[in-house]
């Protein structure tokens, strides 16, 4: 038996480097050394990429991790050797490989540790065992009772049962039906989907062709954003290997079944995650949601029965086939089943992709196995579910990961975007930062949206420039939710909530912003005051020197002090002082 | 863009057409082909392409400034993308932005006078854990500062002798 050597690349990885260092591996390796080189995706460990995974002859593992092209030498002298202790420097620390062994992984499973590239590693782990299982011995309502069997529901966000999407698809007349795969992953903060991708992308097509046999569909599209290059490659070379294994086309596996598959690359509009927009802009429009009904199921592409899920909720379906659905119904809570895939990113000692069984709690996820708040700074709140989702608060950490219970604090599950902040971040900038968000990305087609989002945006930029108003945060209320009642799609009806729950849960940092004229964070530049300390001042001229407008004045080995007036609050003074003696307020 | 009437060859989209011209549902794939081509979409372009595909100059339009991906003018030689994604917000993207902007004294969607660099702020990059992050051409840069920034740039200036 050879070392097998092999890198993650994923998005992430690459980003970090593995390119360079999949390539000075290269280099090193001769043919006189008993070592093969291959590539997987994204474990999800982001914070210690880039991740090389030497498996020694006998099978054992050494993840080696922040790995440099300077590494090289030492990972293929180990291989040459045998000598794996010379690892010992750059093999993950238990603590962190904690992140990995607190995780149940059922979406992720083969993430990170199977080649994406290769079929066969895909087929030696299971797959397209289900597959076959579904087309030579269940009918299609068998497969929607094993479904709903299991609880699954959407993880686009709202937990929609996937049974019922599917059983209505289904059951509406017509001929031509189509399955799609909503991958046009738009909450900025998070990757889940794209992982699920770029590391095992044959999970997602069997998946898919699962569904399109429960529904009647013979032809699948996956919805791609087009932000995610490295996704698109991988996806189209899978979907070109399915082609060749007969898993996918015609008559596939000899049962009688066809099902053709495609990829439609999205071109940057966050609406488009809505599944009527999404549909608008596969037949080449703008992507403007439709009013409901008729729903998807019954008039969706091309006017045509369609069903529409999200990448994670197809990467459960091979696994609910092959271990019965009652396997998954058995983790979760009374009314969310299965696990849940997050992306936990922000403030975070560790940050990367976390998949848990619905139940655990924030604090599971954030301290337990993300470690906590780094630099030493505290816990303020976590932001769930993007644009459309809420800020949960530091007395909220043991609410449980469960649709309702989390929906219950004003924030959503969301499709797993979670961005962990510290008292440093003012929660009316970032308020303020997702309603430019969704101001921006507002398709314009009702007037709610697009006229009450740019209201929002004003006033919340107004607050954090110091020229709020008494009566602004019961402007901002009002506002919000008149915009939930009247707008038109998914988009509209849930961006006031970043606004109202940090008005629930921050209303002080509101009111210190209109009344005190103070950011409490110290983040909001247009409310901060600096000043230099006088007992610690010790007169050397430093930040007069880096000031650019000359607002600070004083005699040398004496005093220094700043002209509010002439301030432009660039921080420059405070980053040079040695002594500490800026301060701000 | 409207004032962009430079004149392109429009012969180079022939082959898309020829492929995608009559099948229905395809603008926005022409439309991305056609800015692999060009680097953006020519305003030239938008008018052949609704003639050759049945439709109007304003249905195309509509739908290419609907979408964030197309660009109306050429970039230039190093298109930096700094991302504007939660994460990279909370680790201090507006700073790494008023780096670069500073630096370069271009805002979102421009290019410098000497078309070395153009500038665009995406949506979330996904490589959330490298926040701030952005992206100059191929290349990702993650974990910046301004500091960090600056010299990049410099470095890319120093590199391309302006």
């Amino acid at each position: 038996m050879n070392t097998r050597i092999v890198v993650g690349q994923g998005s992430c990885g690459l980003a970090a480097g593995a390119g360079a260092v999949y390539s000075a591996l290269e280099a090193k390796l001769n043919a006189s050394i008993p070592a093969e080189l291959s590539i997987t995706g994204c474990i999800g460990i982001c914070y210690l990429e880039p991740i090389v995974d030497v498996y020694a002859p006998d099978g054992k593992l050494y993840r080696c991790v922040q790995v440099t092209p300077d590494h090289a030498d030492t990972i293929v002298k180990a291989a040459e050797t045998g000598d794996f202790a010379l690892l010992n420097d750059i093999v993950i620390k238990d603590e962190d490989a904690q992140f990995l062994s607190k995780q149940t992984r059922i979406a992720l499973r083969h993430c990170g540790i199977i080649n994406p590239d290769e079929i066969d590693a895909y087929t030696a782990d299971d797959g397209y065992q289900a597959l076959e299982k579904v087309l030579k011995t269940m009918s299609p309502e068998d497969v929607i009772e094993q479904i709903k069997i299991s609880g699954l529901g959407g993880r686009g966000g709202a937990g929609f049962p996937t049974w019922f999407k599917w059983n209505a698809a289904r059951q509406s007349p017509g001929d031509e039906k189509y399955l799609i795969c909503n991958a046009d992953e738009g909450d900025p903060g998070a990757f889940m989907d794209r992982a699920v991708i770029e590391s095992d992308p044959h999970n997602l097509i069997e998946g898919m062709l699962i569904g399109a046999y429960a529904i009647g569909a013979k032809e699948a599209v996956v919805y791609v954003r087009a932000e995610y290059p490295l996704a698109i490659v991988r996806l189209t070379n899978a979907i070109k290997q399915a082609e060749a294994k007969g898993y996918l086309g015609e008559n596939i596996l000899g049962t009688g079944f066809s099902c053709k598959m495609r990829i439609k690359a999205g071109a940057g509009a966050f609406v488009c995650g809505e599944e009527t927009a999404l549909i608008e802009s596969l037949e080449g429009n703008r992507g403007m949601p439709r009013l409901k009904p008729p729903f998807p199921a019954q008039a969706g592409y091309w006017l045509k029965p369609s069903n529409i899920n999200n990448v994670e909720t197809f990467a459960n379906i091979a696994w609910i086939i092959n271990n019965g659905g009652a396997a998954f119904a058995a983790m979760g809570t009374e009314n969310s089943k299965g696990t849940k895939v997050f992306a936990v990113t922000g403030k975070v000692k560790r940050s990367g992709l976390v998949e848990i069984p619905m139940g655990k709690t924030l604090r599971d996820v954030i301290f337990d196995i993300a470690g906590g708040i780094r630099d030493g700074h505290e816990f303020k709140a976590v932001q769930m579910g993007g644009p459309s989702g809420g800020c949960i608060p530091a007395h909220l950490l043991d609410t449980i990961i469960d649709y309702r219970a989390l929906g219950a604090t004003g924030a959503i599950m969301g499709s797993g975007g979670m961005v962990v902040m510290d008292e440093t971040t003012c929660m009316v900038g970032i308020a303020k930062f997702f309603l430019e968000f969704t101001t921006k990305e507002s398709c314009g087609k009702c007037v709610h949206c697009r006229i009450g989002t740019k209201r929002l945006s004003e006033i919340l930029d107004r607050i954090v420039k110091g020229e709020g108003k008494e009566g602004d945060v019961e402007l901002l209320e009002e506002l919000c939710t008149t915009i939930k009642d009247g707008a038109l799609c998914g988009l509209g009806q849930t961006a006031p909530n970043p606004v109202l729950t940090t008005i629930r849960y921050f209303r002080h940092e509101y009111d210190a912003h209109i009344r005190d004229k103070k950011c409490p964070a110290k983040e909001c530049v247009a409310l901060l005051t600096y000043s230099i300390d006088p007992e610690k001042c010790i007169g050397c001229s430093l930040c007069a020197k880096k000031c650019p407008v000359g607002a600070i004045t004083g005699e040398l080995k004496k005093t220094y002090s700043i002209d509010p007036n002439v301030c432009i609050r660039c921080g420059a003074c405070i980053n040079s002082c040695r002594k500490g003696a800026v301060c701000v307020e | 863009m409207c004032c962009n009437h430079e004149s392109v060859d429009l012969a180079l989209l022939e082959d898309v057409l020829a492929s995608y011209a009559n099948v229905k549902g395809s603008l926005i794939t022409i439309l991305q082909k056609t800015q692999e081509i060009y680097g953006y979409i020519p305003i030239d372009a938008v008018y052949h392409i609704a003639e050759r595909t049945g439709s109007t100059p304003a249905k195309v339009l509509g739908v290419a400034t609907f979408y964030s991906q197309f660009r109306f003018q050429a970039v230039g030689k190093y298109l930096i993308m700094i991302c504007k994604g939660t994460a990279c917000y909370v680790n201090g993207a507006e700073r790494i932005i008023e780096a670069v902007q500073e630096e370069l004294g271009i805002g979102d969607n421009q290019t410098t006078a000497d078309g070395l660099f153009s500038l665009s702020l995406v949506s979330c990059l996904g490589c959330c854990s490298l926040a701030p992050v952005m992206m100059i051409n191929e290349d990702t840069y993650g974990s910046l500062t301004p500091d960090k920034v600056k010299k990049i740039l410099r470095d890319i200036r120093e590199k391309e002798g302006k």
